[in-house]
């Protein structure tokens, strides 16, 4: 492995501090034949040209290069002014405190880098640890920030701050899934993941620069069409109307979507990715709180139908501006609740980060996994297991599990309606990201995907193939019950490229689908054996 | 010699009592940040600590009274305190190196305090018995201390994982610790000296009289530099400890009155954030900001 010095960021000369070598990453599970993956796509000629692409060969945010040296002094000053910000409670008291703490009090042991699974995965790469990039930024706020002298350089060391550097460090930004589970090994409690937050801040807040796929595609358009995924709300009411149709066909079961119900006991936020990519989910949810009897709702009010927060991963004002459309939805409706969907990140957003916004808007907010607990132990729903009689294994959303404390309903469900249930390890809230947490799922511009499938993806590949160690045979098919919409994606397409559905039949799918599949009121074989 | 030695050991603990002040309060005045709590969190309901879980896991949590589990706070910070059981959990070849330097400090810290009380009570048998004790603790701690420092200074300098994260700074802070102490065992035990009840008397009452070997004066200099640089540089992970575990991984409390009166202070603010998107002109306050529609047309942004 090519031996990367902290300073190698500021280095002007345009080659990748370092390209990630198959034969350096991590071995792959033997449940794959030992067979290597497709080498990392080459960036094009183009690519290379105009984007900035000197840290690891891989590009994700195309951030185009500057045209002179006076362009660049405009950037670095940009991106300097952003790191004062950082540090003042008028631009940042949202996470100046938690900040601060990892900058002034990580003793830099290195007992994090072996919790992270990117770093393991990528053959213990230097540039991965999660203290490279806060050390980066640690010794720029003691030199620039702190405006400290020979005693500062003395503790903490000198960095170049220079356009190259930038651009490096706003593509390092890109290279943490903000799992956090570094910061759970941590014995002082810094926070390296938090850094990569409030990098990826600085760029998008001060800079205007963001992943594509989570600004521009992401929040902005959810802000102005009320989804990420385009859909207005005349176009989600149809596509709910079909899903309604199609899931009444299916299940043998009448199913209907009620709409902006006012006064309803809970109003129902999905990822509305879900609508487009797994309709099967929110009609599974559906099928669930009508046979409960549940008084619940959708929003057709713009953003109140589609539970996503991308702010979460890079820009407060994005953050805040969606989670209070979200509530102020719940509000118009004056529902009691707002349920939230299988999706992690909008878990965390609505519930945990958003808590403190909330201001006059305040309301409880429920996890669907704790709801769907109660009915189905409730014995609201006949159900039979044995029509679950296959080999299933939980992943954990990060965001839902580690960031927010909500492990057991999910399993106590697992435990009645899956006779065959295994867990994963490690699990719970020591488990490990599915590689698509913090947008990555959702980002594959130029070859950033080759690098989600081959290291940020690679750690959950082996748990997932390790979980179904004993029944990898193609004849018995096997069940990856990912509760969150945002795992899901990175799921099938992690499992696509390396074929895991063709080599052993693991498909993967959300929770309610195996509730609905176990319902005796419903047609047997609700969940289809296909790949999807 | 004995006071320069006398003065900067009183300085030392000054200087770092008065830097450890100000951290706890630079650190304490600063806005209540959003929610960023990490699972598990030991205060929850034991029955919910033992998976990791939140009161999330319940359907009506907000109705119910906030747990206040404090054995299981205790049964996790005691033995992070005294034990660094995350270093023994999450990386063990440190916790060999660590523990010894950061248990040698705390018995030190200890023989300092039984001193004390032992000077204050010197014409007592209690002072007899207290210097006794403090003598035991002062040698294992010195010994400790010069152990576990040496052996941070020999990774700092040696493995390869850290040489990205090393600079002189670090060798320093272990190394000074090291060498302080090592002189001071040294010293005594090659030169001799007082015994420590009147090394203690003469400290108290400022005896500049009493002599003391070389060694041991400039390992006692060192000691006091070393003591008053700490608030003044990471090694104050001590004091960051307590706000990054009780403010930041443990504080899951649900908003509030007390919270949403501090955080209605903080929509005032007039951020600067220069992007379109945000429009941080520093006249739009943090309530504006978020309630700004950054796709609308400017007339009906709001």
């Amino acid at each position: 492995m090519k031996d990367v010095d902290i300073r190698d960021i500021s280095r002007r000369d345009p080659e990748p501090l370092v390209l990630p070598q198959m034969n350096e990453l991590k071995p792959l599970p033997a449940g794959l034949g030992g067979v290597d993956g497709p080498a990392f796509t080459p960036l094009s000629a183009q690519t290379t040209e105009k984007c900035e692409c000197g840290l690891d060969g891989v590009c994700a945010l195309s951030l185009p290069k500057p045209k002179s040296r006076e362009e660049e002094e405009v950037l670095v000053k940009k991106f300097l002014s952003g790191v004062e910000k950082l540090f003042t409670k008028e631009n940042n008291w949202t996470f100046l405190q938690p900040l601060l703490l990892t900058m002034e009090a990580c003793t830099r042991c290195q007992t994090c880098s072996d919790s992270c699974h990117l770093y393991e995965a990528s053959g213990r790469n230097e540039m991965y640890r999660p203290t490279f990039r806060s050390e980066i930024l640690r010794r720029i706020y003691f030199k620039h920030v702190k405006q400290g002298g020979v005693l500062s350089r003395f503790q903490h060391g000198d960095i170049e701050l220079n356009w190259p550097m930038v651009a490096r460090l706003a593509e390092l930004a890109y290279r943490c899934n903000l799992c956090r589970r570094c910061a759970q090994t941590c014995p002082i409690g810094a926070d390296n993941a938090l850094v990569a937050h409030e990098l990826r801040k600085i760029f998008s807040m001060e800079m205007g620069i963001a992943a594509k796929e989570i600004h521009e595609n992401g929040s902005m358009k959810q802000l102005k069409t009320g989804s990420s995924t385009g859909m207005n709300p005349a176009a989600v009411k149809d596509n709910i109307e079909f899903i309604d149709d199609e899931m009444t066909e299916k299940t043998g079961i009448e199913t209907h979507t009620p709409w902006d119900v006012e006064g309803a006991e809970y109003l129902v936020l999905h990822n509305a990715g879900e609508i487009l990519a797994w309709p099967e989910n929110p009609g599974a949810f559906a099928t669930i709180l009508n046979a409960a009897g549940v008084s619940w709702t959708m929003s057709s009010e713009l953003v109140g139908y589609d539970s996503i927060n991308y702010g979460l991963w890079y820009d407060d004002a994005q953050f805040a501006r969606v989670a209070l459309k979200h509530v102020g939805a719940a509000k118009n409706l004056k529902v009691k609740k707002i349920l939230i969907g299988e999706c992690g990140h909008a878990h965390k957003a609505l519930s945990v980060i958003a808590d403190r916004l909330m201001g006059e808007l305040n309301m409880p907010r429920v996890s669907s996994m704790s709801v769907l607990r109660d009915i189905v132990v409730s014995g609201k729903l006949d159900l039979d297991p044995s029509r679950n009689n296959f080999p299933v294994t939980l992943h954990d959303p990060c965001n839902m599990v580690r960031l927010m404390g909500v492990v057991e309903p999910q399993r106590e469900i697992l435990r009645l309606i899956a006779p065959q249930f295994r867990e994963m390890e490690p699990h719970g809230v020591n488990n490990y990201c599915c590689g698509g947490g913090s947008g990555f799922a959702i980002m594959s511009p130029n070859n950033f995907s080759d690098w989600r499938f081959q290291i940020s993806g690679r750690k959950k590949l082996e748990q997932v193939l390790t979980a179904f160690g004993d029944c990898l045979d193609p004849a018995i098919p096997k069940y990856v019950c990912a509760p969150c919409s945002n795992c899901k994606g990175q799921m099938r397409d992690l499992f696509a490229y390396w074929n895991l559905w063709d080599k052993h039949q693991i498909l993967y799918g959300g929770l309610v689908e195996l509730i609905v599949n176990a319902m005796t009121t419903v047609k047997p074989g609700f969940l289809e054996w296909q790949w999807h | 010699m004995t006071a320069l030695v006398f003065f900067l050991m009183y300085a030392g603990i000054l200087v770092f009592l008065i830097g450890c002040i100000r951290r706890v309060l630079q650190y304490s005045r600063m806005p209540l940040h959003l929610r960023w709590e990490l699972y598990p969190v030991p205060h929850e309901a034991p029955e919910r600590v033992r998976h990791g879980g939140s009161y999330f896991e319940e359907t009506e949590w907000w109705k119910k009274e906030q747990t206040a589990n404090l054995a299981g706070e205790l049964g996790f910070m005691i033995p992070e305190m005294l034990l660094l059981r995350g270093l023994w959990e999450f990386n063990r070849k440190l916790w060999y190196r660590s523990f010894p330097f950061h248990f040698g400090l705390y018995l030190l810290i200890g023989a300092a305090i039984l001193s004390g009380m032992g000077a204050i009570f010197g014409g007592f048998a209690v002072g007899a018995a207290l210097f006794t004790v403090a003598r035991l603790l002062a040698w294992s701690g010195l010994a400790l201390t010069t152990l576990g420092g040496a052996a941070l200074f020999w990774r700092r300098l040696t493995d390869p994982e850290l040489r990205n994260y090393t600079g002189l700074g670090d060798l320093f802070n272990v190394g000074a610790f090291a060498l302080a102490c090592g002189l001071v065992i040294f010293g005594k035990l090659a030169y001799g000296m007082m015994p420590m009840g009147a090394f203690a008397h003469a400290l108290f009452t400022f005896d500049t009289s009493v002599k003391m070997p070389v060694m041991v004066s400039a390992g006692l200099m060192l000691g006091s530099v070393i003591v008053g640089y700490i608030p003044y540089t990471h090694m104050a992970h001590f004091v960051a400890k307590y706000f990054t575990y009780h403010s930041i991984r443990w504080d899951d409390a649900p908003n509030n009155a007390k919270i949403a009166s501090k955080v209605a202070e903080y929509l005032t603010y007039r951020p600067t954030w220069l992007a379109p998107h945000i429009g941080g002109d520093g006249v739009k306050n943090w309530a504006e900001v978020a309630t700004t529609n950054p796709t609308a047309a400017p007339e009906v942004r709001k």
